[in-house]
């Protein structure tokens, strides 16, 4: 999954997460210990390498108001297959 | 521009969806300036990252049609080139690198006359205002600056 290789190398490199403590099962946020700030610069990262937008806000909306879980957004492998998606649409 | 109260700009000059300029006069007095430094007065570097952080704040809550305001996040790759004086004129530039979900990233400028006296990338939040009372002080400070009439 090239997706997943680029977002975890962007991890690794942007918050300082040692490369073996990325893995598919993965909570960005609950089990890398990425910070805000952090997480603001890992979106601005895939958002260049990838050519999107990716749409954090909706997502936390989604999460807050309980119509989808906080793992199928941030946990490693479906943060990838999301990101897969966004490039997928836009061509 | 008030450096008492953190109100750095004076007028906008330019705005298009990804570019701002705006305009400023440092003052002859402050008490900042009793302090930095005494008998040399220079704007503090933290005040020209603001002048451009301002710059760009207003640049994003325009576009966004002053319903969310802005927050500096980040300032990265920050090069304060010069020293300003106090009655120097300056022209702060905001220029939009990234549009964000949540967040920008900008280019900031400040410039003295033609010479480039600081820059900086600047990455902004941008979240709902807080209070009704906080957007109309945001909205009547915009009208101040040229930015709504």
């Amino acid at each position: 999954m090239a997706a997943y290789d680029k977002i975890a190398e962007i991890i690794a490199e942007t918050a300082n997460v040692p490369r073996e403590k990325i893995t598919p099962e993965a909570h960005v946020i609950n089990d890398l210990g990425i910070d805000s700030l952090d997480f603001l610069d890992i979106v601005f990262a895939i958002d260049k390498a990838f050519g999107v937008k990716v749409p954090v806000e909706a997502w936390t909306e989604q999460v807050n108001s309980g119509k989808a879980p906080a793992e199928q957004f941030f946990v490693m492998k479906n943060l990838a297959q999301r990101i897969e998606e966004l490039a997928a649409a836009k061509g | 521009m008030r450096l008492e109260t953190f109100e750095m700009l004076d007028r906008v000059t330019e705005r298009d969806e990804a570019r701002l300029v705006a305009t400023m006069r440092v003052p002859d007095e402050s008490p900042v300036f009793e302090g930095h430094f005494p008998g040399f007065p220079i704007l503090p570097g933290v005040l020209m990252v603001e002048c451009m952080a301002q710059a760009g704040g207003w640049l994003i809550v325009a576009r966004l049609g002053f319903a969310r305001m802005a927050v500096l996040a980040k300032v990265g790759e920050a090069k304060l080139r010069g020293m300003v004086k106090p009655g120097a004129t300056l022209t702060a530039t905001a220029e939009l690198l990234h549009d964000g979900s949540g967040y920008a990233v900008l280019r900031g400028t400040l410039a003295e006359g033609g010479a480039r006296v600081a820059e900086a990338e600047l990455t902004l939040r941008t979240l709902p205002f807080p209070s009704p009372a906080l957007e109309a002080a945001l909205r009547a400070r915009a009208a101040q600056l040229g930015l709504l009439p």
